[in-house]
């Protein structure tokens, strides 16, 4: 156990664990060598297995996804790191008709054992394009697995379980989380164990317990929300916050389990608001709660404007502690005039 | 002296006649590569305030990244100075010298970068996605998405018959996007008024181009589009504007597109914040040798037609509008947090 600062060196750590055991393993993508994709992610990894392993390839998401897909066909198992989930607009194709369907068209045979780590998120003033979470569109293609971790330990253990699956993962690591220097960090040093471990996907984890309200997030949402719920402990509501951890596959039994412990529930997410995973998940939520449920679930996600670059702009639209404390605080006092 | 002899007084005369450059049509691409330079260092000023001593992306007056293009106004300038107002260029991540080059007003592009509500798109873009409507200036801030766009926006003046000209810049990393062939058979096939010009700075990113491209130059391969194209010293204006000033005049008299590579190096990082190391100081110090502002300089002196006090007079002056443009640009107002909800849809 030592203390690591951020998720990108630990999916780098896992990265490399795994490489160390498997040959099979390669990485591949933008600037993966000299800045490690940008922020971290494959950060120490050419130094220690060379350029015929952690490849800087030549710009394009079509390219690099393409032949990600492609070298998966001969058992290969590709890592490809892209310096931005914005990025992977060049690949869509890739993803979403290629990597995602292959294994069900193939009927099984061709498997797609891709993963795939970007940077994510704003709150940095990167403008839209450097900015975005869309993680709720990949989710939205069935055949990809989505991991969306918020802290250090959950990705390294995360990550060895995306290079251990026979599908196409992709994990999506905010940029606020990764710890780099010059990026704001709102994560926190943790422990980490130094030996491999995996984490299994579809396990939601309770950050916080509580009673009377339950907020659902992911990736920097959570540690925000577990802000959030500290600041609502000192008005007497006592909030429970719910971790995702993995979007595909999605832990509906831990998510509808708060919700019927607490009867309220507000989801948090960065990614745009409509059409995306505040709606799926509050669908799961009524589905599985709704007899307990004592108001309508709320939510708090960006309201579907392209991540304004201007700092007050930008503060409107991104989920902060403020605005889940606003929007909780007054769930739970609807919730208890109603009851 | 990156691809030819340095002219003699002499050989430079006849080839500025030939160019069809004029002694103010010279001085002015000298001020606008002057106010590019001091604009790009003011900006960068500013960008470290609130950033020392510990580097922090988010703090400071101009958060986010900056992409200086330090070193590479000759090729801005070179290759907007043949341009009309109608005309469009479509640039990328890396556009500050190609906004001011195209007549974009450098109080309006500072107050974009600040995130001011006076900036050319009220601070929504800021400094990765700047356009301005009335100099007809797009970009797009993720690497090489742009090509078929500046190739659409050449077919639109085709097809409405107007004489108008697509410049579109590239980086030689963004040109390795199979976007860019596609670009380039489309162009070539319904012989589009497009100018390519691909701003070859050696590196995209960190990663040097021999370790991203199978030849070392783009032009080849424009060549097998049935696309004439030109290598120039993107150090040198004057390689820059030939070249580019034939290329916008065939395809603005219907003769389809060109690329124009120009080959550059920028001074400053990919990014401000960069950590560096994967250039040497002696290469650094090759290019700098070649800064394309002095060079212009020595050929103005060379020519008789702006001393030292002249140019003197002439930096000064642009330093002084760039100064004060991103002065005021500081000092304006930011936006109400309230329209960051307006404008989704027109």
């Amino acid at each position: 156990m030592r203390t690591l600062r951020g998720i990108a060196p630990a999916v780098s750590e896992a990265l490399d664990q795994e490489m160390a055991n498997n040959p099979e393993v390669f990485v591949l993508g933008d600037d993966v060598s000299h800045w490690g994709a940008r922020f971290g992610f494959t950060g120490g990894l050419q130094e220690k297995y060379g350029r015929g392993r952690v490849i800087d390839a030549p710009a394009g998401g079509q390219n690099v996804l393409g032949l990600a897909a492609g070298a998966a066909t001969t058992g290969l198992r590709p890592v490809v790191a892209l310096i931005s989930g914005d990025f992977l607009g060049t690949g869509f194709d890739q993803i979403y008709d290629h990597i995602a369907t292959v294994n069900y068209l193939s009927g099984g045979q061709v498997r797609m054992p891709v993963t795939i780590v970007v940077a994510v998120g704003g709150g940095y003033g990167g403008g839209a394009q450097l900015s975005q979470m869309r993680y709720g569109l990949f989710a939205h293609a069935p055949g990809v697995k989505v991991v969306v971790p918020s802290t250090a330990y959950d990705a390294k253990g995360l990550t060895t379980t995306a290079l251990a699956d026979p599908n196409p993962v992709i994990i999506f690591g905010h940029r606020l989380l990764t710890g780099q220097p010059g990026v704001p960090f709102e994560g926190e040093d943790e422990d980490v164990p130094e030996d491999p471990y995996s984490i299994p996907f579809g396990l939601a984890a309770v950050r916080r317990e509580g009673s009377d309200v339950t907020i659902v997030a992911t990736a920097a949402t959570v540690r925000r929300s577990v802000r959030a719920a500290a600041h609502l402990a000192e008005y007497d509501i006592s909030a429970e916050v719910v971790d995702v951890r993995t979007l595909v596959p999605l832990d509906t039994d831990t998510i509808v389990a708060s919700a019927r412990k607490t009867g309220r529930v507000l989801v948090v997410d960065e990614d745009y608001q409509s059409f995306g995973t505040t709606g799926e998940l509050t669908f799961r939520i009524q589905a599985g709660a709704f007899d307990r449920l004592t108001a309508p679930v709320r939510r708090v996600a960006v309201p579907d404007v392209p991540i304004p670059y201007s700092e007050p702009l930008e503060q409107a639209v991104i989920p902060n502690v403020e605005r889940i404390f606003d929007e909780a605080r007054s769930l739970a006092g609807v919730s208890a005039r109603a009851s | 002296m990156v691809w030819r002899p340095e002219p003699s007084a002499e050989d430079l005369a006849v080839r500025i006649a030939e160019a069809g450059l004029e002694q103010g049509s010279l001085l002015e691409m000298y001020r606008t590569m002057c106010l590019i330079r001091v604009f790009e260092e003011a900006i960068r000023d500013r960008y470290w305030a609130g950033k020392t001593p510990d580097f922090n992306i988010a703090a400071g007056p101009i958060r986010g990244l900056i992409h200086l293009a330090v070193g590479q106004e000759a090729v801005a300038v070179g290759a907007c100075t043949p341009l009309r107002e109608a005309d469009v260029v479509v640039s990328t991540h890396r556009a500050h010298h190609h906004a001011l080059a195209k007549g974009v007003d450098p109080t309006r592009l500072a107050a974009e970068i600040f995130g001011k509500v006076t900036g050319l798109s009220r601070g929504k873009g800021g400094e990765l996605h700047l356009f301005d409507r009335n100099r007809r200036f797009l970009t797009s801030g993720v690497v090489g998405t742009s090509f078929a766009q500046a190739t659409g926006a050449a077919f639109g003046f085709q097809y409405r018959g107007e004489r108008n000209v697509v410049v579109m810049f590239t980086g030689e990393g963004a040109a390795n996007h199979g976007a860019f062939a596609e670009a380039l058979n489309t162009a070539s096939l319904w012989q589009l008024p497009l100018v390519v010009v691909i701003e070859d700075n050696l590196y995209a990113g960190s990663v040097p181009k021999w370790g991203t491209q199978a030849v070392n130059q783009h032009y080849q391969r424009a060549q097998s589009h049935n696309i004439p194209a030109y290598l120039v010293d993107g150090m040198d204006v004057i390689d820059v504007y030939e070249a580019t000033e034939s290329a916008i005049g065939r395809a603005r008299d219907g003769y389809g597109p060109t690329v124009v590579e120009a080959v550059c190096y920028r001074y400053r990082g990919h990014f401000e914040g960069d950590p560096g190391g994967y250039r040497s100081r002696q290469e650094e110090e090759t290019w700098e040798r070649l800064d394309p502002i002095p060079r212009l300089g020595r050929r103005l002196e060379q020519l008789g037609w702006a001393g030292d006090e002249t140019r003197t007079a002439v930096r000064r002056m642009a330093a002084e509008e760039a100064i004060q443009a991103v002065k005021v640009a500081e000092k304006s107002p930011l936006p109400n947090p309230a329209e960051a909800l307006q404008g989704v849809f027109a």
